[in-house]
């Protein structure tokens, strides 16, 4: 049998899709609250600095971030072929490029913290 | 047979436009690029987090920018989208059987959908938003 990528490209967009429908409306709830000007106590520099410093901090957001890249690169790709751009090759390569160079970036800054 | 096969015209970047399921399919998938955005913002957070107090808070005055905000609003609204949808296929992704019979799938969108309020609750609430005074 041919050997495919399907099936890990497709449970991480549905692991994606999963955890952003759980966590990213409220999430984007508590960016928006402080683009008010009034920042939750939550975003305050040493809160969050000291989320993301532990294990269990980095571990959350990485898996929040990198998920919700893959998802997303999956279904644009989807996405774009249904709106009739037979270009798969190029959007695929395009789009799990920026999937994969997020993750790596993510994986980069949370050591740093 | 003339030998002319007929081609229907079929137009690129509208076509879901004349049925409301199709409308209603592409702006699921359309949440994707609000998800991949979401993501990029919070890598730029962490990245200006790495950096140290400065850039941070030069990130969290990004954040009251128009721009910023119209995004937010945008964002909010596909990824409720999403997540509506996301578990109202549940019952079909997922279904669960019980002896000879199946669960009705309302019970298992509804517990996804008791889930979600629960852990955006939650969310909310170590996030500091209901701790105004």
């Amino acid at each position: 049998m041919a050997r495919s990528n399907k099936p890990l490209v497709w449970s991480l967009f549905a692991a994606g899709g999963t955890v952003a429908a759980l966590v990213v409306p409220a999430l984007v709830i508590i960016t928006l609250s402080a683009g008010y000007g009034h920042p939750p106590s939550s975003l305050g520099y040493q809160t969050i600095h000291a989320f993301a410093a532990g294990w269990l901090g980095k571990v959350i957001l990485f898996g929040i971030i990198a998920l919700c890249l893959w998802h997303a690169a999956h279904r644009m790709r989807t996405a774009l072929h249904g709106l009739g751009l037979r270009a798969d090759k190029l959007v695929a390569l395009v789009g799990y490029s920026v999937a994969g160079i997020g993750t790596l970036l993510t994986i980069f800054y949370l050591l740093r913290v | 047979m003339n030998g002319k096969p007929y081609i229907r015209e079929i137009p690129v970047f509208s076509w879901y436009l004349g049925r409301k399921r199709d409308i209603h399919h592409m702006l699921n998938e359309v949440s994707s690029l609000f998800i991949g955005s979401y993501a990029l913002l919070l890598l730029w957070g962490l990245k200006a987090l790495s950096e140290g107090e400065a850039a941070y808070s030069l990130f969290l005055q990004g954040l009251t920018s128009p721009v910023s905000i119209g995004l937010h609003w945008l964002m909010l609204a596909f990824t409720l989208l999403h997540s509506i949808s996301w578990f109202s296929v549940t019952p079909k992704a997922m279904p669960v059987q019980i002896g000879e019979n199946f669960l009705p799938g309302y019970f298992i969108a509804a517990g996804h959908y008791v889930a979600w309020f629960c852990i955006s609750l939650f969310i909310l609430y170590i996030g500091g938003v209901f701790s105004y005074g």
